[in-house]
């Protein structure tokens, strides 16, 4: 059944502090290069039948509405899965 | 990326006529103009951005200062002498004895929480948590006072879950115990909840320390989190701003809490003062680096130089007016000799806290800040924080008042036979005011540090101080909205009497107070007339008690549309106890103990849980206050509390008599047998008022048999009327009220607890 995946991050002015917190444990571990990371959410929504213009429209409302707290995060993309 | 060129006081000083937003900064043309006045010419943007937070209601408290003066006007010298530092610092200090002191302070964060109810809420207490540590103290226990709207409108279950979700997350993380407070529905409160948090820290006397940049070529060091681009306006903005029914939500960018870096920022403060390292430490918070050095600024030497280029950012793409107004939370600004800097960084490199020196004292009072090179901000700081606008704003009597308060509950018929009042109690109790709170606060860690002596459902939270000698403080936090709106005047002093009893029935003798005002807008004539009687009677009440009032905050704007919420001034009382050992409970434990009803019934229903709950009601006149029973209620349950004469007590509040008798069975589940009649005859009321009334001045106490005597005699010393009305019992599994109706503990705990949760869900998974 086709797929669609949805992807979520912190807004980027925010912190995020899990993020900030995995970046320093990976700069500890010694990965000088790296400077920071911020983590988000990816939901894998599967779908029954055809996947319709509405239907994404659909998804996007929800996207928004549901899978992301609009005032912290932003959706960064939905794409339907290859 | 295109480079943005500042705007420099030379750059303002050559193009006096541009266009400057002030007006959606939240300031009004005539508070523009008076910025142009002080200044000799249009304000550079950074310098309009700063005075444009800092004159915002939040911080400069403009509308309410008239007002706030009778804090400090009305006390006395004996009010005062166990006050280390009183209002107008971070927090206020009180001395507790054994040479402890207590800072406590309760503060809004009201419109945050409105937006956002996680990162609202969470950040309200990494805020005031901030004020306890700039103090020199150690912060020990949290407390909330909620409001939210109707229980069973659709919105209200998402700004609960919020709300207290991110109280639990950022307090259980911090590992601070959340060891009280109350929660509240009303409709009024449905677009507009109320946050606020308390924090209570200790520290030794000679640890204290106070916020101002003192001496000459000292150095001015940011240290914690990075600034980032959060919440950028975020006080100012929201708080000047009210919610709009309908059209698109308000919605700029809100802080994000980080309660671990928060917890390393505190023992880092700590090592900080132990290490003679800093003059000083000013939390940062509303208006951020803005307010934090011209505020320092101000109480110290009157100058500062400041190098905007130093902040450490999370963006580099920041504007220099961004970076003044940031919110970005877990930031603290310090004032370090410069022989002390190496030491200071030392500390911080420890406890991995970025530090950076961003500039230094200066005796020349003008605060200048320059950023890639120019001048962008020369002002004097005393104009920005300290000497903005004040208004006294025009008050009216309420059109609406007069009516109102001749509504009187008195219009509804008396329920005589005790099925129909036992209904009506049980109404009460599972009343959503009423009801369990232990759905939010299974949600708090309360044992954490292992020093809490009572927590919520006491009526006082209690944490203990000195572990060799078991000293303590125990604070209570109290507002009944529904009174204020009926009588703001008698409103307020309901609220600090309240807290005050919660306090004494704790066995701890009340110290202190620091209040949350949180009103309409003060543009309303109307909301301006109720908040100058709320302080007047808040002033006028902690007068006659001999309490000051040490500090606290006010909240204006809270409102939805045109409606303003009821006026909510949360009162907070902080009491001692030498020995928490002595702490007396809210319930009995023991089997066959007597049960004592201390002071006078009246028949007082007005804005009563009864009235609102059984009869959906609010109308008539609150209940009286009479300070004289208050205190000497107080002393009563302070001295029975220290002999060891009485095992529990419980104050009378909303729901009256039978509401605290139900406590006293609820809180171990210990049945009781108890009767009204004498009640009834001696005060000359009937029954519902016997059961339901409001009356203040009241409190249940239990005592074992063989202390009647002593507890008897005592009450004659003190003359503090008292009624036996009944007997605990440990067999029945019931509540008896003799000659009216019989009702199964399980039962009374299943419509007291099930309310909460029918609306919420279970906790585990929201």
């Amino acid at each position: 059944m086709p797929k669609v995946i949805v992807e979520v991050m912190p807004k980027e002015v925010l912190l995020d502090p899990a993020g900030k917190a995995t970046a320093r444990a990976l700069q500890r571990f010694g990965d000088g290069e790296i400077t920071d990371v911020r983590i988000g959410k990816r939901f894998e929504i599967t779908i029954e039948g055809e996947i319709t213009p509405k239907l994404l429209d659909h998804i996007a409302e929800v996207a928004k509405d549901v899978l992301s707290n609009d005032v912290i995060e932003d959706v960064l993309s939905i794409r339907v899965a290859d | 990326m295109t480079e943005l060129i500042p705007d420099t006081v030379e750059n303002a000083t050559a193009t006096p006529a541009k266009d400057q937003p002030y007006d959606l900064l939240g300031l009004k043309p005539d508070e523009y103009q008076q910025i142009r006045d002080i200044l000799g010419r249009r304000p550079t943007s950074g310098e309009l951005a700063m005075y444009s937070v800092m004159w915002s209601e939040h911080c400069s408290y403009k509308s309410s200062k008239v007002h706030l003066r009778q804090f400090g006007e009305k006390v006395t010298e004996a009010m005062t002498k166990n006050l280390m530092v009183g209002m107008g610092e971070n927090a206020g200090v009180v001395d507790i004895g054994e040479g402890w002191a207590v800072t406590f302070k309760i503060e809004s964060h009201n419109h945050p929480s409105y937006i956002e109810p996680f990162q609202g809420a969470a950040t309200g207490i990494g805020g005031i948590v901030r004020d306890i540590i700039s103090m020199g103290a150690r912060p020990v226990a949290v407390m909330d006072a909620l409001r939210f709207g109707a229980i069973d409108h659709p919105d209200t279950s998402r700004v609960v879950n919020g709300v207290v979700g991110g109280i639990s997350f950022y307090g259980n993380c911090l590992g601070l115990p959340n060891i009280g407070g109350e929660t509240w529905f009303d409709p009024v409160y449905q677009a507009n909840p109320l946050v606020n948090a308390l924090a209570v820290g200790a520290l030794r006397h000679e640890d204290l320390h106070l916020a101002n940049a003192k001496g000459v070529g000292n150095l001015v060091v940011l240290f914690g989190a990075r600034t980032g681009g959060d919440g950028i306006g975020g006080a100012s903005i929201l708080a000047s701003d009210t919610f709009a029914e309908g059209g698109p939500t308000k919605r700029p960018a809100v802080q994000v809490g980080d309660p671990f870096a928060e917890k390393v920022l505190i023992e880092c403060c700590l090592e900080l003062f132990a290490g003679d390292c800093v003059e000083g430490i000013q939390d940062l918070g509303a208006a951020g680096i803005s307010c934090a050095t011209s505020e320092l600024a101000s109480n110290g030497d009157g100058g500062m130089f400041i190098t905007l280029d130093n902040v450490l950012l999370r963006d580099p793409t920041l504007t220099a007016e961004e970076i003044l107004m940031s919110e970005s939370q877990e930031r603290m600004m310090a004032i370090v000799r410069p022989e002390m800097i190496d030491a200071f960084l030392a500390v911080t490199t420890k406890w991995d806290v970025e530090a950076s020196v961003l500039g230094e004292v200066t005796d020349t009072g003008r605060l200048i800040i320059e950023w890639k090179g120019q001048t962008i901000v020369d002002v004097d700081p005393r104009t920005v924080a300290i000497d903005g606008p004040v208004y006294d704003r025009p008050m009216e009597y309420p059109t609406w008042l007069d009516a109102l308060q001749a509504d009187s509950p008195a219009k509804f018929a008396r329920a005589t036979d005790g099925d129909e009042l036992k209904k009506q109690f049980l109404t009460v109790l599972g009343s959503p005011n009423e009801a369990d709170t232990d759905w939010i606060t299974n949600q708090y860690d309360y044992y954490v540090m292992g020093n809490t002596a009572l927590h919520t459902p006491d009526g006082a939270g209690m944490i203990r101080i000195d572990e060799v000698s078991g000293l303590g403080v125990a604070l209570a936090t109290d507002a009944n909205g529904r009174y204020c709106q009926l009588d703001p005047y008698i409103g307020a002093q309901l609220a600090l009497v309240e807290s005050y009893r919660n306090v004494a029935s704790s066995g701890a003798t009340p110290l202190a107070v620091s209040d949350c005002l949180n009103f309409g807008s003060p543009e309303n004539p109307e909301v301006m007339w109720q908040f100058a009687r709320a302080v007047e009677g808040l002033a006028d009440g902690c007068l006659e008690l001999g309490i000051p009032v040490t500090g606290g905050n006010v909240s204006f704007y809270n409102q939805t549309g045109d409606v303003p919420i009821h006026p909510t001034p949360v009162v907070a009382v902080m009491g001692s106890i030498d020995n928490v050992a002595r702490r007396l409970p809210s319930g009995w434990q023991d089997d066959g103990e007597n049960l004592y009803l201390l002071g006078v019934t009246a028949d007082e229903l007005g804005g009563s849980a009864w009235a609102g709950s059984v009869h959906d009601h609010l109308g008539g006149i609150p209940p009286r206050v009479d300070f004289t029973a208050e205190k000497d209620l107080a002393g009563l349950l302070g001295a029975a509390a220290h002999e060891g004469i009485v095992t529990c007590a419980v104050d009378l509040g909303t729901g009256g008599f039978i509401r605290a008798v139900a406590d006293g069975v609820l809180r171990f589940g210990v049945g009781a047998r108890v009767w009204i009649d004498e009640i009834v005859s001696r005060d000359g009321v009937d029954a519902t008022a016997a059961l339901f009334s409001e009356t203040q001045a009241r409190a249940l106490v239990s005592v074992a048999r063989e202390d009647d005597v002593k507890f008897r005699g005592l009450c004659d010393g003190r003359h503090v009327p008292v009624l036996r009305v009944g007997v605990t019992d440990k067999r029945s599994g019931e509540l008896e009220v003799q000659g009216l109706f019989s009702i199964e503990i399980d039962q009374m705990r299943s419509v007291h607890r099930g309310t909460l949760p029918a609306h919420f869900g279970p906790v585990v998974g929201g």
